[in-house]
Protein backbone atom coordinates (compact mmCIF):
# COMPACT_ATOMS: atom_id res chain seq x y z
CA UNK A 1 0.00 0.00 0.00
CA UNK A 2 1.35 3.47 -0.81
CA UNK A 3 2.16 5.72 2.10
CA UNK A 4 -0.66 7.97 3.24
CA UNK A 5 1.03 11.26 3.96
CA UNK A 6 -2.11 12.96 5.26
CA UNK A 7 -2.56 10.40 8.01
CA UNK A 8 -1.97 11.67 11.55
CA UNK A 9 -1.54 9.57 14.67
CA UNK A 10 -4.70 8.43 16.36
CA UNK A 11 -4.44 8.25 20.14
CA UNK A 12 -6.14 7.28 23.37
CA UNK A 13 -5.39 8.00 27.02
CA UNK A 14 -6.67 7.02 30.48
CA UNK A 15 -5.97 8.88 33.69
CA UNK A 16 -4.05 6.64 36.08
CA UNK A 17 -5.28 8.58 39.13
CA UNK A 18 -9.04 8.41 38.80
CA UNK A 19 -11.28 5.51 39.72
CA UNK A 20 -14.58 5.97 37.91
CA UNK A 21 -16.38 3.69 40.38
CA UNK A 22 -15.91 6.33 43.06
CA UNK A 23 -17.33 9.11 40.86
CA UNK A 24 -20.77 10.64 41.30
CA UNK A 25 -21.33 11.88 37.78
CA UNK A 26 -19.80 10.22 34.74
CA UNK A 27 -20.32 12.48 31.77
CA UNK A 28 -19.20 12.07 28.18
CA UNK A 29 -18.72 14.21 25.10
CA UNK A 30 -18.38 13.02 21.53
CA UNK A 31 -17.16 15.42 18.87
CA UNK A 32 -17.85 13.97 15.44
CA UNK A 33 -16.01 16.32 13.11
CA UNK A 34 -15.67 16.24 9.36
CA UNK A 35 -12.16 14.81 9.57
CA UNK A 36 -11.66 13.53 13.13
CA UNK A 37 -13.81 12.15 15.93
CA UNK A 38 -13.05 12.43 19.63
CA UNK A 39 -14.70 10.82 22.63
CA UNK A 40 -14.04 12.15 26.13
CA UNK A 41 -15.23 10.74 29.45
CA UNK A 42 -15.14 12.83 32.61
CA UNK A 43 -15.62 11.75 36.18
CA UNK A 44 -17.04 14.58 38.32
CA UNK A 45 -15.69 17.14 35.88
CA UNK A 46 -12.16 15.66 35.76
CA UNK A 47 -10.72 14.26 32.57
CA UNK A 48 -10.78 10.47 32.83
CA UNK A 49 -10.15 9.09 29.36
CA UNK A 50 -10.29 10.06 25.71
CA UNK A 51 -9.76 8.83 22.20
CA UNK A 52 -9.01 10.71 19.02
CA UNK A 53 -9.45 9.04 15.66
CA UNK A 54 -10.39 9.62 12.08
CA UNK A 55 -14.07 10.02 11.14
CA UNK A 56 -15.38 7.34 8.81
CA UNK A 57 -18.14 7.63 6.26
CA UNK A 58 -20.84 7.10 8.87
CA UNK A 59 -21.23 9.44 11.84
CA UNK A 60 -22.98 6.91 14.15
CA UNK A 61 -20.27 4.31 13.46
CA UNK A 62 -17.50 6.86 14.07
CA UNK A 63 -19.09 7.92 17.36
CA UNK A 64 -19.50 4.30 18.48
CA UNK A 65 -15.95 3.39 17.50
CA UNK A 66 -14.39 6.43 19.19
CA UNK A 67 -16.33 5.82 22.41
CA UNK A 68 -15.50 2.09 22.39
CA UNK A 69 -11.80 2.94 22.02
CA UNK A 70 -11.92 5.56 24.77
CA UNK A 71 -13.55 3.08 27.15
CA UNK A 72 -11.17 0.24 26.22
CA UNK A 73 -9.58 -1.31 29.29
CA UNK A 74 -11.36 1.00 31.75
CA UNK A 75 -14.17 -1.38 32.67
CA UNK A 76 -16.64 1.39 31.86
CA UNK A 77 -19.47 0.75 29.45
CA UNK A 78 -21.73 3.12 27.55
CA UNK A 79 -24.54 2.08 29.92
CA UNK A 80 -22.53 3.54 32.83
CA UNK A 81 -22.44 7.02 31.33
CA UNK A 82 -24.93 9.29 33.06
CA UNK A 83 -25.15 11.87 30.33
CA UNK A 84 -23.62 12.18 26.87
CA UNK A 85 -23.52 15.23 24.65
CA UNK A 86 -22.74 15.12 20.94
CA UNK A 87 -21.06 17.98 19.10
CA UNK A 88 -19.42 18.75 15.75
CA UNK A 89 -20.72 18.16 12.24
CA UNK A 90 -22.22 14.80 13.11
CA UNK A 91 -23.63 15.90 16.48
CA UNK A 92 -27.20 14.81 15.72
CA UNK A 93 -25.96 11.36 14.73
CA UNK A 94 -24.40 10.22 18.00
CA UNK A 95 -26.57 7.17 18.85
CA UNK A 96 -26.00 7.10 22.62
CA UNK A 97 -26.17 10.85 23.28
CA UNK A 98 -28.97 12.66 25.09
CA UNK A 99 -28.36 16.06 23.57
CA UNK A 100 -26.55 17.81 20.71
CA UNK A 101 -24.75 21.11 21.31
CA UNK A 102 -22.99 23.29 18.72
CA UNK A 103 -19.22 23.04 18.48
CA UNK A 104 -18.92 26.78 19.06
CA UNK A 105 -20.32 26.50 22.58
CA UNK A 106 -18.30 23.31 23.21
CA UNK A 107 -14.96 24.68 22.00
CA UNK A 108 -15.29 27.82 24.12
CA UNK A 109 -16.12 25.68 27.16
CA UNK A 110 -13.37 23.18 26.34
CA UNK A 111 -10.72 25.89 25.87
CA UNK A 112 -11.75 27.38 29.22
CA UNK A 113 -11.04 23.98 30.82
CA UNK A 114 -7.81 23.28 28.93
CA UNK A 115 -6.18 26.71 29.12
CA UNK A 116 -7.83 28.19 32.20
CA UNK A 117 -10.38 30.97 32.78
CA UNK A 118 -8.11 33.73 31.45
CA UNK A 119 -8.82 32.70 27.85
CA UNK A 120 -10.87 35.34 26.03
CA UNK A 121 -10.32 34.48 22.39
CA UNK A 122 -10.51 30.95 21.05
CA UNK A 123 -9.67 29.93 17.55
CA UNK A 124 -10.86 26.53 16.51
CA UNK A 125 -9.19 25.31 13.38
CA UNK A 126 -10.96 22.19 12.37
CA UNK A 127 -10.98 19.85 9.44
CA UNK A 128 -13.45 21.72 7.34
CA UNK A 129 -14.17 25.06 8.92
CA UNK A 130 -12.70 27.68 11.12
CA UNK A 131 -14.26 29.51 14.05
CA UNK A 132 -13.15 32.56 15.95
CA UNK A 133 -14.85 32.76 19.35
CA UNK A 134 -14.80 35.37 22.11
CA UNK A 135 -15.75 34.06 25.53
CA UNK A 136 -15.96 35.16 29.16
CA UNK A 137 -14.19 33.73 32.22
CA UNK A 138 -16.72 30.90 32.45
CA UNK A 139 -16.18 29.82 28.86
CA UNK A 140 -19.53 31.22 27.78
CA UNK A 141 -19.65 32.43 24.17
CA UNK A 142 -19.81 36.23 23.82
CA UNK A 143 -19.28 36.63 20.11
CA UNK A 144 -18.23 34.38 17.29
CA UNK A 145 -17.50 34.24 13.60
CA UNK A 146 -17.45 31.07 11.63
CA UNK A 147 -16.26 30.44 8.15
CA UNK A 148 -18.07 27.33 7.11
CA UNK A 149 -18.55 28.04 3.44
CA UNK A 150 -15.66 25.87 2.30
CA UNK A 151 -12.56 24.00 3.40
CA UNK A 152 -10.18 26.87 2.60
CA UNK A 153 -7.71 27.50 5.38
CA UNK A 154 -8.43 24.33 7.32
CA UNK A 155 -7.01 20.99 8.28
CA UNK A 156 -8.29 19.14 5.27
CA UNK A 157 -6.56 21.65 3.00
CA UNK A 158 -3.29 20.96 4.81
CA UNK A 159 -3.81 17.21 4.36
CA UNK A 160 -4.27 17.73 0.63
CA UNK A 161 -0.96 19.63 0.53
CA UNK A 162 0.87 16.98 2.54
CA UNK A 163 -0.33 14.42 0.05
CA UNK A 164 0.62 16.53 -2.96
CA UNK A 165 4.13 17.10 -1.66
CA UNK A 166 4.57 13.56 -0.27
CA UNK A 167 5.48 14.90 3.18
CA UNK A 168 4.01 13.54 6.44
CA UNK A 169 1.30 15.87 7.79
CA UNK A 170 2.98 15.99 11.20
CA UNK A 171 6.10 17.54 9.68
CA UNK A 172 4.71 20.07 7.21
CA UNK A 173 4.54 22.88 9.78
CA UNK A 174 8.18 22.62 10.71
CA UNK A 175 9.35 22.17 7.12
CA UNK A 176 7.45 25.28 6.05
CA UNK A 177 9.57 27.36 8.44
CA UNK A 178 12.75 26.22 6.72
CA UNK A 179 12.85 29.07 4.17
CA UNK A 180 15.26 32.00 3.94
CA UNK A 181 12.77 34.45 2.51
CA UNK A 182 9.04 34.19 3.04
CA UNK A 183 7.45 33.54 -0.39
CA UNK A 184 4.23 35.34 -1.42
CA UNK A 185 1.19 33.43 -0.14
CA UNK A 186 -0.79 31.07 -2.36
CA UNK A 187 -3.50 33.31 -3.80
CA UNK A 188 -6.33 30.83 -4.39
CA UNK A 189 -8.84 30.45 -1.58
CA UNK A 190 -10.28 27.18 -2.81
CA UNK A 191 -8.26 24.11 -1.82
CA UNK A 192 -8.67 22.54 -5.24
CA UNK A 193 -7.44 25.70 -6.99
CA UNK A 194 -4.68 26.17 -4.41
CA UNK A 195 -3.48 22.66 -5.19
CA UNK A 196 -3.34 23.49 -8.91
CA UNK A 197 -1.46 26.67 -8.07
CA UNK A 198 1.03 24.68 -5.97
CA UNK A 199 1.51 22.17 -8.79
CA UNK A 200 2.41 25.11 -11.00
CA UNK A 201 4.90 26.40 -8.44
CA UNK A 202 6.55 22.98 -8.21
CA UNK A 203 6.79 22.89 -11.98
CA UNK A 204 8.53 26.26 -11.83
CA UNK A 205 11.17 24.64 -9.64
CA UNK A 206 10.10 25.81 -6.18
CA UNK A 207 11.33 23.48 -3.43
CA UNK A 208 8.65 21.71 -1.38
CA UNK A 209 9.19 23.73 1.78
CA UNK A 210 8.81 27.00 -0.11
CA UNK A 211 5.46 25.82 -1.47
CA UNK A 212 4.45 24.82 2.05
CA UNK A 213 5.53 28.21 3.37
CA UNK A 214 3.35 29.90 0.75
CA UNK A 215 0.35 27.77 1.76
CA UNK A 216 0.88 28.14 5.52
CA UNK A 217 1.15 31.90 5.25
CA UNK A 218 -1.98 32.09 3.08
CA UNK A 219 -3.81 30.09 5.75
CA UNK A 220 -2.47 32.21 8.60
CA UNK A 221 -3.53 35.38 6.80
CA UNK A 222 -7.05 34.10 6.18
CA UNK A 223 -7.45 33.13 9.83
CA UNK A 224 -6.07 36.49 11.01
CA UNK A 225 -8.77 38.27 8.98
CA UNK A 226 -11.45 36.14 10.62
CA UNK A 227 -10.03 36.89 14.07
CA UNK A 228 -9.85 40.61 13.41
CA UNK A 229 -13.57 40.65 12.65
CA UNK A 230 -14.41 39.78 16.25
CA UNK A 231 -11.41 41.53 17.79
CA UNK A 232 -8.63 39.65 19.54
CA UNK A 233 -8.35 39.95 23.29
CA UNK A 234 -5.73 38.21 25.44
CA UNK A 235 -5.39 35.38 26.41
CA UNK A 236 -5.54 33.70 23.04
CA UNK A 237 -5.82 29.94 22.56
CA UNK A 238 -5.99 27.70 19.54
CA UNK A 239 -7.89 24.41 19.45
CA UNK A 240 -8.30 21.81 16.74
CA UNK A 241 -5.82 19.94 14.60
CA UNK A 242 -4.07 22.93 12.97
CA UNK A 243 -2.95 24.09 16.43
CA UNK A 244 -0.33 21.35 16.04
CA UNK A 245 1.01 22.93 12.85
CA UNK A 246 3.80 25.21 14.00
CA UNK A 247 4.15 26.75 10.54
CA UNK A 248 0.63 28.17 10.62
CA UNK A 249 0.66 29.02 14.35
CA UNK A 250 3.93 30.99 14.22
CA UNK A 251 2.90 32.94 11.15
CA UNK A 252 -0.48 33.71 12.72
CA UNK A 253 1.13 34.87 15.97
CA UNK A 254 3.40 37.15 13.98
CA UNK A 255 0.51 38.61 12.00
CA UNK A 256 -1.79 39.34 14.96
CA UNK A 257 1.06 40.19 17.36
CA UNK A 258 -0.21 37.93 20.13
CA UNK A 259 1.28 34.63 21.27
CA UNK A 260 -1.06 31.68 21.63
CA UNK A 261 -1.14 29.80 24.93
CA UNK A 262 0.84 26.56 24.95
CA UNK A 263 -1.42 23.53 25.19
CA UNK A 264 -0.89 20.77 27.75
CA UNK A 265 -3.55 18.49 26.34
CA UNK A 266 -4.26 17.29 22.81
CA UNK A 267 -5.78 20.35 21.09
CA UNK A 268 -8.08 18.16 19.03
CA UNK A 269 -10.13 17.04 22.06
CA UNK A 270 -11.22 20.57 23.12
CA UNK A 271 -14.69 20.24 21.60
CA UNK A 272 -15.33 16.85 23.18
CA UNK A 273 -14.10 18.16 26.56
CA UNK A 274 -16.57 21.05 26.31
CA UNK A 275 -19.34 18.62 25.41
CA UNK A 276 -18.51 16.42 28.42
CA UNK A 277 -18.56 19.47 30.71
CA UNK A 278 -21.96 20.49 29.36
CA UNK A 279 -23.09 16.88 29.85
CA UNK A 280 -22.12 17.12 33.52
CA UNK A 281 -24.02 20.40 33.96
CA UNK A 282 -27.06 18.98 32.19
CA UNK A 283 -26.98 15.79 34.28
CA UNK A 284 -26.92 17.91 37.45
CA UNK A 285 -29.79 20.01 36.13
CA UNK A 286 -31.80 16.86 35.44
CA UNK A 287 -31.14 15.50 38.92
CA UNK A 288 -32.43 18.65 40.51
CA UNK A 289 -35.46 18.29 38.29
CA UNK B 1 -23.82 37.40 23.12
CA UNK B 2 -23.43 38.58 19.56
CA UNK B 3 -24.29 35.63 17.39
CA UNK B 4 -23.15 35.95 13.79
CA UNK B 5 -24.71 33.73 11.18
CA UNK B 6 -23.28 33.62 7.70
CA UNK B 7 -19.98 33.25 5.93
CA UNK B 8 -17.18 34.94 4.07
CA UNK B 9 -16.61 34.07 0.45
CA UNK B 10 -14.50 35.53 -2.36
CA UNK B 11 -16.85 38.51 -2.73
CA UNK B 12 -16.99 39.56 0.93
CA UNK B 13 -18.42 38.76 4.34
CA UNK B 14 -22.13 38.14 4.77
CA UNK B 15 -23.34 37.91 8.35
CA UNK B 16 -26.58 38.59 10.18
CA UNK B 17 -25.68 39.44 13.75
CA UNK B 18 -28.19 38.94 16.54
CA UNK B 19 -27.48 40.46 19.94
CA UNK B 20 -28.99 37.85 22.21
CA UNK B 21 -28.82 40.14 25.26
CA UNK B 22 -31.15 42.59 23.52
CA UNK B 23 -33.40 40.06 21.76
CA UNK B 24 -36.76 39.49 23.46
CA UNK B 25 -37.77 36.60 21.18
CA UNK B 26 -40.91 38.54 20.22
CA UNK B 27 -40.86 36.98 16.76
CA UNK B 28 -41.57 40.15 14.80
CA UNK B 29 -38.49 39.64 12.62
CA UNK B 30 -39.77 36.16 11.75
CA UNK B 31 -43.05 37.67 10.54
CA UNK B 32 -41.28 40.52 8.76
CA UNK B 33 -39.03 38.27 6.68
CA UNK B 34 -40.88 36.92 3.65
CA UNK B 35 -38.07 34.56 2.82
CA UNK B 36 -38.07 32.60 6.05
CA UNK B 37 -34.53 33.56 7.00
CA UNK B 38 -35.28 34.32 10.65
CA UNK B 39 -36.65 31.96 13.28
CA UNK B 40 -37.05 31.88 17.05
CA UNK B 41 -35.69 28.96 19.00
CA UNK B 42 -33.39 27.87 21.79
CA UNK B 43 -30.02 29.59 22.08
CA UNK B 44 -27.69 27.06 20.45
CA UNK B 45 -24.57 28.67 21.80
CA UNK B 46 -25.71 28.90 25.41
CA UNK B 47 -27.08 25.39 26.00
CA UNK B 48 -27.60 25.82 29.73
CA UNK B 49 -30.04 28.72 29.43
CA UNK B 50 -33.73 28.14 28.75
CA UNK B 51 -34.22 31.47 26.97
CA UNK B 52 -35.50 31.64 23.42
CA UNK B 53 -33.76 33.90 20.90
CA UNK B 54 -34.08 34.94 17.26
CA UNK B 55 -31.62 33.32 14.87
CA UNK B 56 -31.02 32.62 11.21
CA UNK B 57 -32.59 29.34 10.15
CA UNK B 58 -30.20 26.52 9.34
CA UNK B 59 -31.38 26.34 5.71
CA UNK B 60 -30.29 29.92 4.99
CA UNK B 61 -26.99 30.16 6.87
CA UNK B 62 -24.82 29.25 3.93
CA UNK B 63 -26.66 31.37 1.36
CA UNK B 64 -27.80 34.55 3.07
CA UNK B 65 -26.11 36.69 0.43
CA UNK B 66 -28.78 35.36 -1.94
CA UNK B 67 -31.62 34.90 0.57
CA UNK B 68 -31.34 38.53 1.66
CA UNK B 69 -30.63 39.99 -1.78
CA UNK B 70 -34.31 40.89 -2.38
CA UNK B 71 -34.27 43.22 0.61
CA UNK B 72 -30.95 44.79 -0.32
CA UNK B 73 -31.21 46.36 -3.78
CA UNK B 74 -27.93 47.70 -5.11
CA UNK B 75 -29.66 50.82 -6.49
CA UNK B 76 -30.61 52.31 -3.13
CA UNK B 77 -30.03 51.69 0.55
CA UNK B 78 -33.12 50.54 2.43
CA UNK B 79 -33.41 49.20 5.93
CA UNK B 80 -34.32 45.51 5.64
CA UNK B 81 -37.63 44.55 7.30
CA UNK B 82 -35.95 42.26 9.85
CA UNK B 83 -33.94 45.20 11.18
CA UNK B 84 -36.77 47.75 11.07
CA UNK B 85 -39.19 45.37 12.79
CA UNK B 86 -36.84 44.82 15.72
CA UNK B 87 -37.81 47.17 18.56
CA UNK B 88 -34.79 46.46 20.80
CA UNK B 89 -32.44 46.89 17.79
CA UNK B 90 -30.94 43.46 18.24
CA UNK B 91 -30.37 42.68 14.55
CA UNK B 92 -27.53 43.91 12.38
CA UNK B 93 -26.27 43.06 8.91
CA UNK B 94 -22.55 43.08 8.20
CA UNK B 95 -22.90 44.04 4.55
Amino acid sequence: MPEEFWRWTESRWTSPEIDWRAGKIISAGVDVGSVSTQAVVMVDGKLYCYSNMRTGSSSPDSANKAMAWALEGTGLEIANLHYTVGTGYGRVNVPFSQRAITEIACHARGANFMYGPSVRTVLDMGGQDCKAIRCDEKGKVMNFRMNDKCAAGTGRGMEVFADLLSLPITQVGELSLDVDVEPPPVSSTCVVFAKSEATGLLRKGWPKNKVLAAYCSAMAHRIATLLEQIGIEKEFAITGGIAKNIGVVQRLEKEIGIKALKPELDTQIAGAIGAALFAKALAEKEKKG
Amino acid sequence: MKASYGYTDGSGGYYIIVDTEQCTACGLCVQACRWGVMEVGEDEHDPLSDRLVAKVSEAHRKKIKYSCAQCKPASKQIIPPCISSCAPKAIEHSW
